[in-house]
């Protein structure tokens, strides 16, 4: 027998030492990785001379303060960030921390009574109203698509193919047959749904990323639909004069029937723009509701089981197609709900509104906030579309912003704003469960 | 004394390519009784398992299923969900596959999915609150507490799966299958990873599965302390192939089995080794 090997001292927790080479070692390499990636960008320039000609010109100074800026940066962040978050965990009682997690039911309150009074306080900035409108619909996308992606963890990239096909199911309805608006939105809705059906039927044995290739696909598909079936669709013309919404059958305008005058008001279009808002927002709240009850339904526990193992569910008894399916369609549902509010509140479509960057915007709301989260979902979508509107003035440099944001969100809270989920039912006390232990979809043969 | 079969494997073949991973199996668990399939790493019993449930689809061969009530499946024509939700065939994993985000009361809400979907008119019904969806969630709660408390974990219903010591986890995966009211429950290594202590309270909670809730139950075991202390009947299986099948005492004897799963006694691979060299 040999000689046992000496047990290893308990070393000290690393996060306690300053380890100023090692520092120091981390800050040259996160150096030299910014002088690689700038060295070109901005080291060099070329310019048009007076001839015509390219002139390249240098920039060494500003080349050598960046990659200055960068050293200094890392370092700071491996000495004092550290020592400060050993701080902040020291210092920062567990009493504080469990009332920031509860705080979140407060904060969705907090959210709906400011949703609510919105147009009262900004009811003379038009702007901003349509800002408004513009992230509750998102919301609402969101709200939809997270129960495809965060409950059932089905990722699904080609959610805007739904949010076309309800826009121009009330458009083309609307038009045709002169229905209301409360007639057409169920329809376009029911039709969304039904689209969904059917692409989740030859699609729905795929899992992961072949899934998400072919609903990429189909999200094109069904733009290309749109593009090329002129008779139908009016081709890259799109739809132009789709029927505005009536409040229950007065219209906003300054006629003796319309709105204004029943009610003794002075015509005004915020009018419209107020009823738009309060309509979406009803909309998006519904989306809320229904979700925030089917989680709590079994069909909702088998879209969330569905994420989490779909072997076990299948061994459970669940037909996981069908489950699928409903989740695909009720997404669907509330994709074409959020379409056909698109199209009646701009008034024309065209396929150039329904690109995959849309997809890819949502499909970012609700990994941003949080897979399954409704609230993070919620927050997300007024974060990225009002930084959006906020960084307008940096023009091209908006999208550096926005790439920050992300690659800092993916660093600090890669499981998006609200990392924790919430049981759907609890004997005794309710608890929260950290984000790291809920999984994402799993696929392997069963052993 | 013999019961009636409650599942009957005959001729049995399963084929990956070239591979035959199990190779004309016939065989009968009788009705409650425990009866335990052993056999070496790669013996085909997982893969047997896998077509009890469905996950996989027989190449040749036929799996009965009779329930105490008459009713009668023939499992090799079933999609696996429907042999577990009509069939009533409970399957736990080898690698325990529990809702690991979920909390132990949903991962038990989740195995009454069937019963509770129809209580929701398919959701309709639930979506609106009706009182008979709330009184069979209410039952169904109840009965997800009953089995928590059988398998000792009611005082953690309300954490997440994911978060319990593995000998837990697979407790609440039992319990988990139990759920689903089955009739034949099988159990791929339940006591794998468990200590002495564990091993010995998991034999006797499938024992009162058997004798208090008439549970017919198929198991996978290489834990030979649990196997023989417990099965009413052993199957041992090595390359796919049957190599025995009757009582504990008989299988213990069997000089085939010996060789084949317990191994050769030292001197007897020298002798062989020595023969061969001559």
């Amino acid at each position: 027998m040999s000689e046992r090997a000496p047990v290893p001292q308990q070393s000290e927790p690393a996060e306690m030492r300053l380890d100023l080479p090692a520092a120091v070692k981390e800050a040259a390499i996160a150096a030299l990785v910014a002088f690689g990636l700038f060295v070109l960008m901005i080291g060099i320039r070329t310019d048009q001379g007076p001839t015509g000609a390219l002139v390249l010109t240098t920039r060494f100074g500003v080349l050598a303060a960046i990659v200055a800026a960068v050293f200094v940066a890392a370092l700071l962040r491996a000495t004092l960030w550290r020592e400060a978050a050993v701080l902040i965990r020291h210092f920062v009682p567990a009493t504080v921390k469990t009332a920031t997690s509860g705080a979140s039911g407060y904060a969705a309150v907090a959210f709906l009574i400011f949703a609510l009074i919105v147009p009262v306080i900004f009811y003379s900035n038009r702007y901003l109203l349509d800002l408004g409108i513009l992230i509750l619909t998102y919301t609402m996308l969101g709200f939809g698509l997270n129960i495809v992606v965060g409950l059932a963890g089905l990722l699904d990239l080609g959610y805007v193919a739904f949010y076309a096909v309800g826009a121009y199911s009330y458009a083309l309805i609307a038009q045709t047959f002169g229905l209301s608006f409360w007639i057409c939105l169920p329809l376009a809705g029911i039709l969304a749904a039904f689209a969904g059906i059917l692409l989740g039927f030859p699609v729905l044995r795929l899992r992961g990323d072949y899934l998400a290739i072919v609903t990429l696909g189909f999200g094109e598909i069904i733009r290309l639909i749109l593009l090329n079936w002129q008779s139908l669709t009016g081709g890259p013309n799109g739809i132009s004069a789709v029927p505005r919404p009536s409040f229950f059958g007065l219209p906003f305008n300054s006629s003796d029937g319309g709105f204004a005058a029943t009610f003794g008001l002075h015509y005004s279009p915020t009018h419209r723009v107020v009823f738009l808002y309060y309509l979406i927002l009803a909309l998006a709240l519904l989306t809320n509701w229904v979700t925030l009850r089917l989680r709590r339904l079994p069909i909702g526990r088998a879209w969330e089981a569905l994420r989490e193992d779909e072997i076990a569910c299948r061994a459970l008894g669940i037909n996981t197609t069908m489950t699928k399916l409903t989740a695909f369609a009720m997404g669907a549902m509330f994709g074409g709900f959020a379409g056909a509010f698109f199209a009646t509140r701009q008034g024309f479509i065209s396929p150039e509104s329904f690109t995959f960057g849309e997809s890819a915007l949502v499909l970012a709301i609700v990994v941003l906030g949080g897979m399954g989260s409704q609230l993070g979902v919620a927050v997300a979508a007024t974060v990225m579309l009002g930084g959006f509107e906020l960084f307008r003035e940096f023009d091209q440099y908006r999208m550096l912003v926005f790439g920050a944001a992300m690659v800092a969100i993916v660093i600090y809270r890669p499981r998006g704003l609200v990392s924790t989920r919430s049981p759907s039912v609890s004997l005794r006390a309710h608890k929260d469960i950290s984000a790291a232990i809920v999984s994402e979809a799993r696929t392997e043969t069963p052993a | 004394m013999t019961a009636p079969p409650i599942l009957t494997v005959e001729h049995l073949t399963m084929r990956f390519g070239g591979l035959v991973a199990v190779s004309d199996l016939s065989f009968a668990a009788r009705k409650r009784e425990i009866t335990a399939l052993i056999g070496p790493n790669g013996a085909g019993k997982t893969t047997l398992f896998n077509c009890i449930t469905g996950f996989y689809k027989p190449a040749i061969g036929r799996l009965l299923l009779a329930h105490p009530d008459g009713a009668a499946f023939l499992l090799e024509r079933l999609p696996e969900f429907r042999i577990a939700k009509e069939a009533h065939v409970a399957r736990t994993f080898q690698n325990v596959r529990l809702f690991a985000g979920m909390t132990l009361l949903e991962n038990l809400l989740v195995a009454q999915h069937n019963t509770l979907m129809v209580a929701s008119g398919f959701t309709v019904l639930g979506l609106f609150g009706s009182r008979g969806y709330r009184r069979a969630e209410a039952d169904a709660v109840d009965k997800a507490r009953y089995w928590l408390e059988r398998v000792g974990l009611a005082d953690r219903a309300d954490d997440a799966a994911g978060a319990l010591p593995y000998g837990a986890q697979r407790r609440l995966e039992i319990a988990r299958a139990m759920c689903t009211d089955p009739v034949l429950l099988c159990l791929d290594e339940p006591a794998a990873g468990l200590n002495n202590r564990e091993s010995a309270e998991l034999n006797a909670f499938l024992l009162t599965l058997r004798d208090e809730h008439g549970i017919s139950i198929l198991l996978i075991e290489h834990d030979m302390g649990v196997v023989m202390e417990i099965s009413d009947h052993i199957v041992v299986l090595d390359y796919g192939v049957k190599i025995a099948d009757g009582a504990p005492n008989d299988v213990r004897n069997d000089s085939k089995v010996i060789a084949a799963y317990l191994g050769v006694p030292d001197e007897e691979v020298e002798q062989a080794e020595a023969e061969s060299r001559q």
